[in-house]
């Protein structure tokens, strides 16, 4: 390949990102458009390395592209040992406050990395990967607009690049999940159409008359993510050289936009997306059709519908107008239903392979993952409850309800994902290890297990010490005293997320290994092997 | 289910299920949001608000930088022990002029909609420098490096004008004294009768006991000083609020 178009491309792209590190009208910016020459000028500097000038090679049309998808799927579990590490840090930071460095590793520095590191990064590339693993093979198409895809996949990881790197710089628009400033939402976005083109084309290039499930929910994902990121980040810089801006809304309407977002960056990024992924992968693992062909239908359109009324249930007796957090609570109740259509449709489709339960520890994490959805997927429209918000809300109550879904359901369904996709990506008759898997599953389990359920501890205590009086009419606690209430379960937590992390670890040495085409010899999963029994003896009742 | 079976037409084609699912989705925002810009009773009549100062401004940028907002509600609800421990729920009208909203969704910290007024300057620098000198229980990260940076002014003029184009009312003469506006309100030497016309109320002083500089905890300090003490609550009515 020699690269000729991109490398000159890039190289102006350097230098217009030189030339605003020069001119920049305050030092964070031009500290960012550093750090952005060197990203994008290392990466030229590659290109250059690697070009020859042999005759290319021929594309076979016919083949799946599967180039950017083996990148992706590496890079998801890069992002996630990243993403969840940085995640322990703030835990622990959180116990030990002697651990924020100032001022780059401060805890509202590194909070947003962590969110957007596991979202982003690590959700984000596992999106990306397997919608268009899945895409290809359930439309027996090649993807659409040939080298668009790695586009996409390399763009992608420089919006990452750029939006961590700004967190630490101190670059935020202090949105909750779009934290990134003006001019690198600009870049998503354009990122983000181009994963829409990519996705849609080849949709429409399909060989297979209907459009798999699972790519509804893809599809639906991509372009509500596209108007809720467009909507939401809607503002005005300072200068065209300054890091700076100010959000286009104000007050109340602000808030109510960044929660239609917020809420929906859970309900599509990390819902819809994720159930595009166990449409396909979950069928495929436990080798059965899925279970409801009519109930995906109108758990699909149900789910899409309900989720966007959320929002405001972020907002309970705040200065959000009444009738705003009513509606967003009753749609956030009905909610309830349309999920437990999906997690019904997904579990039930190992009717018939109940017993790969003890034998397969993919579909074991599969299965984990839609049993947490279903949990944080009640536990959800019960916190938007408005008795049960006074209490939960602004305690830890809320962190590990996320943590349930993001830990249990997105998390689990990733790791089964990369397990499943790996050795055929690479064309290895198996993974390195399915013990390794084992041992993953259950550290994954039991720190997600660990983390809920102290964060459940804390935050229904700090709430209740909060609002404790005694029985002459004064507040009992000082706010203080709740803070160093919370000391063991802080230090609880960060176990929990440790053992989370450290499967995370062992999944990426299994995942290496497998790349390196390493095969671990080890005895068969218990009960893989059906064990003989003796033949009875004797004349029995049947004999 | 003669409906379902209908199905088959949107998948089999991926434009109607773009459209369709697009359009879906849209609804809700729509119903929610859109009505919150032009309902008259989203915000409350209030006496007292005014835009921030540009010594505010500029410290509420690095509230927003820092990422206050993670550990910081300004929102306090209408529930007797959060009115009790923090003063008056909040009011719509109290954000009115802020681009962002730091409402904030989590209390690792107390919430800071009224801090001010309630501790002096001192406090405030000791207590970003070092939280446990102060409260032993704090595990809040130390930010003593903001009184090492003088804050950086090119022209903040523009911040003001960028405001004004998302609509704070910001008049002609505040952006041209804004960069006068700010190194005035924390240098007790020079006449401020200028900047107390323009933002009442404004907090003056040395705010971080070094008045050789203005530094970002002069400016952190200041917008501190003014949260949820703009609006005059004797002359609100409390009916007429509601919502």
């Amino acid at each position: 390949m020699k690269f000729g178009t991109e490398i000159v491309l890039l190289s102006l792209f350097a230098f217009a990102a030189l030339v605003a590190a020069g001119f920049g009208v305050d030092e964070p910016f031009r500290q960012h458009m550093c750090v952005l020459f060197f990203a994008v000028a290392g990466f030229t500097a590659i290109l250059l390395r690697n070009t020859d000038f042999k005759p290319a090679v021929p594309i076979d049309r016919a083949a799946y592209m599967d180039g950017p998808i083996r990148f992706g799927a590496v890079a998801t579990v890069i992002w996630g040992v990243v993403g969840m590490l940085v995640g322990v840090v703030i835990a622990l930071q959180l116990a030990y406050p002697d651990l924020n460095i100032e001022p780059w590793f401060n805890f509202g520095r590194l909070r947003p990395l962590h969110t957007s590191g596991v979202v982003f990064a690590f959700g984000g590339n596992a999106l990306l990967c397997t919608s268009l693993y899945v895409v290809q093979r359930t439309c027996r198409a090649r993807l659409f607009g040939g080298n668009l895809a790695w586009f996409v996949f390399w763009g992608y990881q420089l919006f990452i690049v750029m939006a961590a790197t700004g967190y630490l710089l101190g670059i935020t628009e202090s949105r909750e999940y779009a934290e990134p400033e003006w001019y690198v939402d600009l870049w998503l976005t354009i990122v983000w159409v181009a994963y829409l083109l990519l996705f849609l084309g080849t949709i429409l290039k399909r060989k297979e008359p209907h459009i798999y499930v699972a790519n509804w929910f893809y599809l639906s994902f991509i372009v509500t993510i596209a108007m809720l990121h467009v909507v939401n980040n809607l503002s005005m810089p300072v200068s065209l050289l300054g890091s700076k801006s100010y959000s286009a809304f104000s007050g109340v309407q602000d808030a109510l936009t960044q929660w239609w977002y917020g809420h929906n960056a859970v309900g599509f990024f990390l819902t819809a997306g994720f159930l595009g992924m166990m449409y396909y992968f979950v069928p495929k693992q436990a080798n059965r059709p899925v279970y409801s062909y009519r109930l995906s239908i109108i758990h699909f359109w149900a789910l899409i519908f309900l989720y966007i009324w959320a929002g405001p249930h972020h907002l309970h007796y705040t200065a959000l107008p009444d009738w705003a957090q009513t509606l967003g609570m009753v749609f956030s109740i009905m909610l309830w239903m349309p999920s437990w259509g999906g997690m019904i449709n997904g579990v039930m489709t190992l009717s018939g392979a109940w017993d790969k339960l003890r034998t397969d520890p993919i579909i074991r994490m599969m299965v984990m993952a839609i049993a947490f959805y279903g949990m944080s997927t009640f536990e959800g429209p019960m916190m938007a409850i408005k008795t049960v918000n006074s209490l939960s809300h602004y305690t830890d109550w809320t962190i590990g309800h996320v943590h349930s879904g993001a830990l249990g359901w997105v998390g689990m369904i990733s790791f089964g994902a990369i397990y499943f996709m790996v050795p055929k990506l690479w064309n290895r008759e198996r993974l390195y290890s399915l013990r390794l898997v084992n041992w993953h599953f259950w550290l994954a389990t039991l720190g997600i297990v660990v983390y809920a359920a102290v964060m459940w501890v804390s935050g229904v205590m700090q709430g209740l010490m909060w609002r404790e009086y005694d029985e002459q009419g004064f507040l009992v606690y000082s706010f203080a005293e709740t803070v160093a209430a919370m000391h063991p379960y802080y230090i609880m937590r960060a176990i929990g997320g440790a053992m989370y992390l450290s499967g995370a670890l062992i999944m990426a040495w299994n995942i290496a290994m497998t790349i390196f085409g390493y095969q671990r010899e080890e005895d068969p999963m218990p009960g893989s092997i059906p064990a003989l029994q003796r033949a009875r003896s004797g004349a029995g009742k049947w004999a | 289910m003669g409906l379902i079976d209908k199905h088959a037409v949107i998948e089999k084609n991926a434009t109607l299920l773009l459209v369709g699912s697009l359009l879906v989705v849209t609804v809700g925002g729509i119903v929610e949001i859109a009505p919150l810009f032009y309902l008259d009773n989203t915000i409350e009549k209030v006496e007292g608000m005014r835009p921030y100062s540009p010594l505010e401004l500029a410290g509420r940028n690095i509230y927003v930088r820092e990422g206050c907002y993670l550990c910081h509600s300004q929102m306090i609800r209408p529930f007797r022990d959060e009115v009790e421990r923090y003063g008056h729920y909040s009011l719509a009208a109290e954000s009115m002029y802020d681009h962002p909203f730091q409402w904030g969704s989590k209390r690792t910290g107390p919430d800071l909609a009224r801090v001010g007024d309630r501790y002096s300057n001192e406090w405030h620098v000791q207590h970003l420098s070092a939280p446990r000198s102060v409260v032993p229980e704090s595990i809040m990260p130390s930010y003593a490096f903001l009184k090492d940076r003088p804050i950086e002014v090119k022209d903040f003029s523009t911040h003001l004008i960028a405001n004004r184009r998302v609509g704070v009312p910001y008049s002609d003469d505040m952006i041209a004294n804004a960069n006068v506006d700010l190194m005035a309100q924390a240098n007790p030497n020079v006449d401020t009768s200028g900047l107390e016309a323009r933002y009442p109320k404004a907090k003056l002083g040395d705010f971080d006991g070094n008045p050789q500089q203005v530094t970002e905890m002069d400016a952190l300090v200041a917008y501190l000083q003014m949260l949820g003490a703009l609006v005059d609550f004797k002359n609100y009515d409390e009916a007429a609020g509601y919502r």
